[in-house]
């Protein structure tokens, strides 16, 4: 009997209550952070400085969300709108650029595809972020410093949406497929128009997911370039707001959560993609 | 037997003129140098802000770069590098990096392959755990930095309560910003907390594509589901575990969010009032955008760079090591 459980492969030996616990407990560790951002964002300075602490929301949210928006040298309601535009222009551009890149190195014969996917693999381990100086300097040269298009112009395409969205479409798109719409007399764009893209629809979904949280949540890029205008991403306002020789938490918190929630919802609308995206092995 | 069907049909259309078929210059540009053209933007894009900073990075680190005082710019060689090796800020921020990264990384691979390991079973409610666990994945570091910097703070906050709960209770707390030791635990815990879900997601990931033969075949040697972790899973998905050794060392190393927002004044750049938990991106931003010298930073940026190189290499090798001996 339990030789014959053993023999049993993890992923069909079903959970025990103590499974349950155990995720119950992670559950817990996980989303308590995010729970207490806002117990502070809607708590008085007296429930923040007692002792214990506030853990249950009190009833403040809304001086203290005035407080934040109306703060001076934050722009936080700017901020917001920026992070929008940004987020959402570089998942656009993402999504089109890297499919566009993708069905051709999947699906077109062209001299030197292989080679050069293998470059745009090659630019995966190059770890961007120690560019930051000479891009600093690059951004000055072409006055895009301080403004949001310093921040959203290198993120316009990825080598990693590149590499995911060819091996998506190198299985999800039979050859005869395309080569019947190029009998028919389809022009490239045609076929990526009328055959790759509605065939592609979960990856664009996965990759526009990713995309969009990581753009949304940068910051130090953002900081560097933005810091001190009046057009802040809403992770540099938030660095603002916690700047000064005197921090008030439930301000903070409360710009926090503001930011937060946008992704949180995304969290319960596409998770169930973000987690299949993950674990078909993305990268950030 | 459409697509036949369609053929057969254009065929006995008149000769001279095949129906929607482009001209013949159209079509070999569309199918001869339309696709470099699909493919262009990336290769563009990649050489304007990603390659090309990567190697103006050296040329501006041979020079002196001052952003406002620039009567004194010019090619200094490797003077950059030179005050480098005997700058006590850079070291001291090298040390307080690899602490930092050590704390952050270790606990956090381990912990995922617990959670994965725990995740690979017949469950209810599958994806919604899943889901769950990707809640700090998508939380902004800066936000969950700056609700740890509260949960840090000396008087009143929620960690020192915890700890007394547990029967730690001080008669002086604990200031976790003071000490080395704590500021690199507390910066550690947001690092964790952060990264422990999406990394148990890529093991358990790499858990389910096990084939089930290989458990049955070491169930005769009577493996418990502890010796089946780690003798036949974690071998397994090794190739797994050495991506995210490399993929947590290079980002472990250019540690800056959670350093910076746990200070008091995020905006000094300070990484403690004794530099106590400065990680070295962040003092790369203090030289760069706070005394304004680019030159240096640019400077720094090759040594981190190489560093990192240096390091995920190791890593990469124990890891290979650690797994082949099985």
């Amino acid at each position: 009997m339990s030789s014959r459980l053993l023999s049993r492969a993890p992923q069909d030996t079903p959970g025990t209550w103590k499974s349950y616990v155990g995720l119950a407990a992670i559950l817990l560790i996980s989303a308590f952070p995010v729970y207490w951002m806002f117990v502070i964002a809607t708590s008085s300075d007296e429930a923040v400085m007692s002792s214990p602490p506030a853990l249950i929301p009190g009833d403040q949210l809304m001086v203290n969300l005035r407080e934040v928006f109306t703060m001076q040298d934050v722009f936080f309601t700017a901020s917001l709108i920026n992070s929008l535009i940004v987020a959402l222009a570089v998942t656009a551009s993402t999504l089109f650029f890297c499919s566009l890149a993708g069905f051709a190195f999947a699906k077109l014969r062209f001299k030197g595809n292989n080679v050069l996917m293998f470059i745009v693999i090659l630019t995966l381990t190059v770890p961007n972020q120690l560019g930051v100086v000479a891009l600093f300097i690059v951004m000055n040269e072409l006055g895009w410093n301080g403004t949001l298009l310093a921040v959203i112009a290198p993120g316009l395409v990825t080598a990693f949406g590149v590499f995911y969205m060819r091996q998506f479409i190198g299985h999800a798109i039979p050859d005869e497929l395309v080569e019947a719409a190029r009998i028919d007399g389809a022009l490239t764009l045609r076929i990526y128009w009328t055959v790759v893209v509605p065939a592609i629809r979960p990856a664009l979904a996965v990759l526009g997911l990713l995309t969009f949280v990581a753009t949304w949540n940068d910051f130090q890029w953002p900081l560097i370039t933005l810091n001190g205008t009046d057009f802040p991403t809403s992770m540099v306002a938030l660095s603002d707001l916690a700047s000064g020789n005197y921090v008030v938490y439930r301000r903070v918190l409360a710009g926090a959560f503001v930011a937060t929630v946008p992704l949180v919802i995304l969290l319960l609308l596409g998770g169930r993609q973000l987690v299949r995206g993950i674990m078909e092995g993305a990268i950030k | 037997m459409a697509l036949t069907d369609v053929r057969v049909a254009h065929t006995e259309e008149p000769k001279h003129a095949p129906p929607k078929r482009p001209k013949f210059w159209l079509h070999r540009f569309d199918t001869k140098t339309f696709p470099y053209l699909m493919i262009a933007p990336f290769f563009v894009l990649f050489a304007i802000f990603g390659l090309f900073p990567l190697i103006f990075n050296a040329v501006v680190s041979l020079r002196h770069w001052h952003l406002i005082d620039k009567e004194k710019n010019g090619w200094v060689g490797f003077d950059n590098f030179t005050k480098l090796a005997g700058d006590s800020d850079f070291w001291d921020a090298l040390v307080n990096t690899f602490g930092i990264f050590i704390l952050s990384t270790v606990p956090q691979l381990l912990i995922a392959l617990m959670i994965a390991n725990l995740l690979n079973r017949k469950l209810r409610g599958a994806t919604f755990w899943r889901i769950g666990i990707l809640l700090p994945y998508v939380t902004p570091v800066a936000a969950s930095s700056l609700v740890f910097a509260v949960f840090f703070s000396r008087d009143n906050g929620l960690a020192n309560w915890f700890l007394s709960l547990v029967g730690f209770g001080q008669e002086q707390p604990l200031d976790w910003r003071a000490g080395t030791w704590s500021s690199w635990v507390a910066i550690a815990v947001m690092v964790n907390w952060k990264w422990i879900g999406y990394n148990a997601l890529l093991y358990l990931s790499a858990m389910q594509a096990i084939p089930k033969d290989v458990y049955e075949a070491a169930a005769v040697d009577g493996a418990g589901p502890w010796r089946q972790l780690w003798k036949i899973t974690v071998p397994m998905i090794q190739p797994v575990v050495l991506f995210t050794v490399v993929l947590s060392t290079i980002g472990g190393l250019q540690l800056f969010t959670e350093p910076m927002l746990f200070d008091e004044n995020p905006a000094q750049a300070n990484g403690g009032y004794d530099h106590q938990w400065r990680t070295i991106s962040q003092l790369i931003y203090r030289v760069g955008w706070s005394d304004l010298n680019l030159g240096y930073a640019a400077a720094m940026s090759w040594a981190l760079f190489l560093i990192i190189l240096v390091v995920a290499g190791i890593n990469a090798l124990v890891t290979r090591r650690l797994g082949g001996g099985k």
